[in-house]
């Protein structure tokens, strides 16, 4: 009842404050009724989903994810997604929040990975993943992205995303930077942020996860890097897959200092 | 000083990883993480010459970006019998407007948009329109149609990388994004008296 109520509220809000109704230069861009929304982000109702999945008893193994340790220690929530991706000596791996999050569930409650990997978004365990994720950053915001760019496999990542981004392929030679590399450009009415600079890059890594209103669904990091390499005409990338923690290790860390602002309200 | 002591363990952690080392893992990396979907192919991950030249964080020589223009000049097809312009500038503005296709969520292989307001403001009054590119309002009648105008055009819109090799418009015609009908109508689009560009 409640989330109707919301969506009903919302989208009273955006039919009065349209940023195309009349539209030119400035007028373009959204963030007139971000801040609107910044109090009554619907990704709240996904937060409450995602705190009692992660105190909820589930899977083969019938465990809480209560002992996943997302880098600050077992169970530890409080200020983790601020500073991931980081490298876990568990795994042997540099992993973000999202394949983290996957590992604790294999790892605690025996739910596979691969159903994860090749499940859908916003289905199924993936689904619910998003949840989780929703609830661990917001417990990051407000904190400074800080990631540790002084481990050598962190930085070693920063530097594959750093060529993954700029790295042209498919069916129309585009790269993350043909779009994210230069100031103050736009995809049809959509503002850009270059990547390349700190700010960009902060403005990038800090707003997503997001509620998108555009379709009323909330969208991962991992989810907004698939659409990216969608419109990219790439193939299609793999859950979790080495080049999304690149990409996402190469932004993190390009925007560390910046504040995080999770879950963001997007268009 | 300080600075020397904290490169020193990135440099170990590579374990002496050169540049081209770096770069042949990135390359395997572009190939792993992805899988193929629908029209979507693997094969979308191998860069040919100039994706791979343009990839860097500055653009090749210019030695090499000629070489690399020359090569692409030669795949422009030129209409057989002349005809550059005498498309449907109303079919041209759909072709526009339309940003889709060639996406793994895309059935088939043809009948793509342009999206060329994806990066560029052509018709005045169309208000959500990219910047990336250049604007092309007026384009004819700022630029006329001398034989010169719209042959370069044609091959711009054909093969946008015989004219700058890491230019960052897709290869429309050369990429199989628009058959030559498609190009011909964008072209009456952009040159046509009566097309809302060139009001």
């Amino acid at each position: 009842m409640r989330r109707q109520l919301l969506f009903t509220a919302l989208g009273a809000a955006i039919a009065l404050t349209s940023p195309l109704a009349g539209a030119a230069g400035d007028e373009l861009n959204f963030d007139a009724y971000r801040e609107m929304l910044a109090d009554g982000n619907p990704a709240e109702l996904l937060e409450m989903e995602g705190e009692e999945l992660w105190r909820t008893a589930r899977g083969p193994k019938n465990a809480t994810l209560e002992q996943c340790d997302l880098g600050r220690g077992p169970g530890v929530v409080e200020g983790a997604a601020a500073q991931l991706p980081r490298y876990f000596a568990d795994t042997d791996k540099v992993q973000d929040l999202e394949s983290r999050l996957m590992h604790c569930m294999e790892a605690q409650q025996g739910i596979p990975s691969a159903e994860i990997i090749n499940g859908q978004f916003l289905k199924g365990e993936r689904g619910k993943l998003a949840a989780l994720v929703a609830y661990v950053v917001t417990h990051s915001k407000g904190k400074p992205i800080a990631i540790d760019l002084s481990h050598p496999r962190v930085k070693e990542m920063y530097d594959m995303g750093e060529r993954a981004f700029r790295y042209r392929t498919g069916a129309m030679d585009f790269a993350c930077s043909s779009c994210h590399s230069q100031d103050g450009k736009r995809i049809r009415a959509t503002q850009l942020p270059n990547i390349t600079k700190p700010e960009g890059a902060a403005e990038g890594w800090s707003s997503w996860p997001a509620y998108r209103v555009s379709n009323s669904q909330f969208w991962t990091m991992q989810h907004r890097l698939w659409d990216c390499f969608r419109q990219q005409r790439t193939a299609e990338p793999v859950f979790a897959s080495d080049v999304t923690i690149a990409l996402s290790v190469f932004m993190a860390g390009k925007g560390n200092g910046a504040e995080a602002r999770w879950p963001g309200v997007k268009r | 000083m300080k600075k020397l002591f904290l490169a020193l363990p990135l440099a170990l952690g590579l374990s002496g990883a050169s540049a081209d080392e770096l770069q042949t893992r990135v390359e395997q990396m572009m190939l792993d993480s992805f899988k193929a979907n629908g029209i979507a192919g693997l094969d979308r991950q191998k860069q040919d010459a100039v994706q791979k030249a343009c990839s860097g964080l500055t653009p090749p020589d210019a030695e090499t970006m000629k070489k690399l223009e020359a090569a692409e000049m030669a795949t422009i097809k030129w209409p057989t019998d002349g005809n550059f312009t005498g498309g449907d500038w109303k079919e041209g503005q759909k072709i526009a407007a339309s940003g889709r296709g060639l996406t793994w969520t895309d059935k088939t292989a043809d009948n793509n948009g342009g999206g060329c307001y994806n990066c560029h403001a052509m018709d005045p009054k169309e208000v959500s329109e990219g910047t990336i590119g250049p604007s092309l309002e007026g384009y004819g009648k700022l630029r006329g149609s001398s034989e010169e105008v719209v042959k370069y055009t044609w091959g711009k819109l054909w093969n946008s990388k015989a004219y700058n090799a890491c230019s960052d418009m897709p290869r429309n015609g050369y990429g199989g994004i628009l058959t030559e009908t498609q190009i011909r109508h964008v072209m009456a689009y952009l040159f046509d008296p009566a097309s809302p560009v060139n009001q």
